[in-house]
């Protein structure tokens, strides 16, 4: 096999590896820069923005900043609530659309799923004004529910898209015999189909998570009000049109990689695992 | 009494007609197998029996009760697939014992009929172990296991050998065989292997395009049948077809041909299979056709040969243009 001459062979192996390993410093490095200058003194950071903290550069006035200006704790809580109930709809939801779309015969089927899939092409901020006058007619102005509603929204069609690809590959004989030894069909969609597609759902949820934590637009737009500013909304009162406190944005810009990195972790874990084996042959 | 009564089941997807006016009866503890080629709505007709589809028009009855309204887990059948459809996420035990949790049966019955089964199917050593962990064979004696806890009325297996190889098929027959002499309850069985249906049927249903061509006893359709397809489609190797006077065709199972200096035809040997029980041969006769010849023990012959062969007209079967049996008068 391809496999076995390509393991076999040292030099294919030291140059993909030279590749990823390129690839991984290239990507890791904004990243590297921020953590390493949120813990330096001001003029440290513009002194020698590549260099490592030392005893002389060391310092945690932007962590200072941070924690006594605004409530910084509050739009960490924003932020996560936003992201992990705005995620749960769209997998929940996105999950059952696609179940029915994948297992379900019914009229305009493949209609229903090309409307669904539509939102893919269209970018939900071309309704923006749309959605504001929605939201103030509503009263939903400057409520977490306006985010939620629309990051679920936002998220819906990419997740119907992949998730019924997956379940269409769900073979149809679990199902049947699911509905043979009496599991209704909500049994069947949460205790059968479910579980064999969480590597799709990992992915969902992954590629969903990052925007919707970092998304600064909406939050501007639909709830600027203190008691509902996200994170990324946080940040910006340190960024002024003339002077910018760059400890405290590289500081808040430290703290907000943290969680998301948590739920990175969580659903990357799922993605490996793999439990369908041996489900059918 | 009936175990299962189909009068006129027709099904249509679109305006493709998958099941045409379909009836058969299954007595109680009769062994029926639907057999026929790929595409010739067998498994459908299965799926409608388990309530899986809903037939366009017709009757279903299991057991005497019209269930064409009836959820599948209420019709009192149990079914067995081609791809084993184990829950990955149970473990043996579980897997068998789903239906009867659903069913709210006592963990007294279940914890019995889990034993019961696991008894029959040998499956005692892996009740704890999850479907990933089993080969091909164990796995398909599960999903026997789960359909038998049930004590169902009647059995539904869709081409349940088909992903096992070809020693453990041997073996899986014999012992759905074993298990339907010791539980007595009427079996469906799907299977386009006519193999199978032959050693395991005690009534043979023939589809083809939707359509039931002949049932009847595996005997009887073999000695006796009704068309050109039942005959070409059942024993291997398949019946031979050669061009008689005008449209009439006539068939000559291969065992009924024999080398004989003073037989009616001549040809050469293209191939030869040496099985060690019995060789076939294969020869392309002067007219153009190519005919089997199936001979008893060890023969030694060899491609280009020159041979005659030779058959008894009253082994031999009559078909017209359209392919029906012209039954000798």
């Amino acid at each position: 096999m391809s496999t076995a001459t390509a393991r076999s062979n040292l030099g294919n192996t030291i140059a993909a590896h030279a590749i990823l390993i390129t690839w991984t410093v290239i990507a890791l490095f904004p990243v590297f820069v921020i953590l390493i200058n949120s813990l330096k003194t001001r003029k440290a950071i513009f002194r020698e923005p590549l260099a490592l903290p030392n005893a002389e550069s060391f310092s945690l006035v932007g962590y200072q900043t941070v924690a006594k200006q605004g409530d910084f704790f509050l739009y960490f809580q924003n932020s996560m609530i936003v992201t992990v109930v705005s995620l749960t709809f769209i997998l929940l939801f996105g999950a059952m659309a696609a179940f029915a779309l994948s297992e379900y015969r019914f009229r305009g089927n493949s209609l229903m799923g090309l409307y669904l899939a539509l939102g893919i092409m269209i970018p939900i901020r071309i309704g923006t004004v749309a959605i504001l006058e929605m939201m103030v007619a509503t009263g939903l102005v400057n409520t977490l529910t306006a985010l939620i509603l629309v990051y679920t929204a936002q998220g819906l069609p990419l997740a119907v898209f992949i998730l019924s690809e997956f379940m269409r590959q769900v073979s149809e004989d679990l199902k049947n015999a699911g509905r043979i030894d009496g599991l209704s069909e909500y049994a069947i969609f949460f205790r059968l189909v479910l579980p064999l597609v969480r590597p799709a759902m990992a992915t969902v949820a992954v590629f969903n998570m990052i925007p919707i934590w970092n998304d600064l637009w909406f939050p501007l737009i639909l709830a600027p009000g203190e008691e509902t500013k996200t994170l990324t909304l946080g940040s910006q009162v340190f960024i002024g049109q003339f002077v910018t406190d760059w400890n405290a944005v590289l500081s808040a810009l430290s703290l907000a990689i943290l969680p998301a990195l948590v739920l990175y972790l969580i659903f990357s874990r799922q993605l490996i695992r793999g439990i369908t084996s041996g489900a059918v042959k | 009494m009936t175990a299962l009564k189909l009068t006129d089941v027709c099904k249509t997807f679109g305006t493709t007609e998958v099941l045409k006016n379909i009836s058969l009866e299954v007595e109680d503890g009769e062994f029926v197998v639907f057999v026929g080629p790929s595409g010739c709505g067998k498994s459908t007709l299965l799926r409608v029996i388990a309530g899986l589809e809903d037939a366009t028009s017709g009757a279903v009855e299991i057991a005497g009760d019209r269930v064409n309204n009836v959820a599948p887990a209420k019709r009192g059948i149990a079914m067995v697939f081609q791809s084993y459809a184990l829950y990955p996420h149970l473990n043996v035990r579980d897997n068998m014992a789903l239906a009867l949790k659903q069913a709210n049966e006592s963990n007294s019955t279940i914890d019995e009929r889990v034993t019961e089964a696991s008894r029959m199917l040998s499956l005692d050593d892996y009740l704890t172990r999850r479907p990933a962990e089993l080969s091909g064979g164990q796995r398909q004696r599960v999903a026997i296991g789960r359909a038998v806890v049930r004590h169902p009325k009647l059995f539904l297996f869709d081409e349940p050998l088909s992903n096992l190889d070809a020693a453990l098929r041997m073996n899986t027959r014999m012992e759905i065989a074993s298990l339907h002499r010791s539980l007595e309850t009427s079996m469906v069985y799907v299977t386009h292997d006519q193999t199978e249906a032959m050693t395991l049927a005690d009534k043979i249903v023939v589809l083809r395009d939707g359509r039931v061509e002949q049932i009847g006893a595996p005997m009887e359709l073999y000695n006796n049948p009704a068309n050109k397809f039942v005959a070409g489609f059942l024993g291997a190797p398949s019946m031979n077809f050669i061009n008689a006077a005008g449209a009439v065709e006539l068939g000559i199972r291969p065992e009924n041909l024999n080398l004989s200096e003073s037989g009616q035809l001549q040809g050469q040997v293209i191939h030869v299979e040496k099985l060690g029980g019995d060789t076939n041969i294969v020869v392309t006769l002067t007219t153009g056709e190519t005919v089997t010849c199936r001979l008893f023990g060890q023969h030694d012959h060899r491609v280009g040969e020159q041979v005659t062969l030779g058959f008894d007209m009253n082994r031999a079967y009559l078909f017209d243009a359209s392919g029906e049996r012209i039954e000798p008068s």
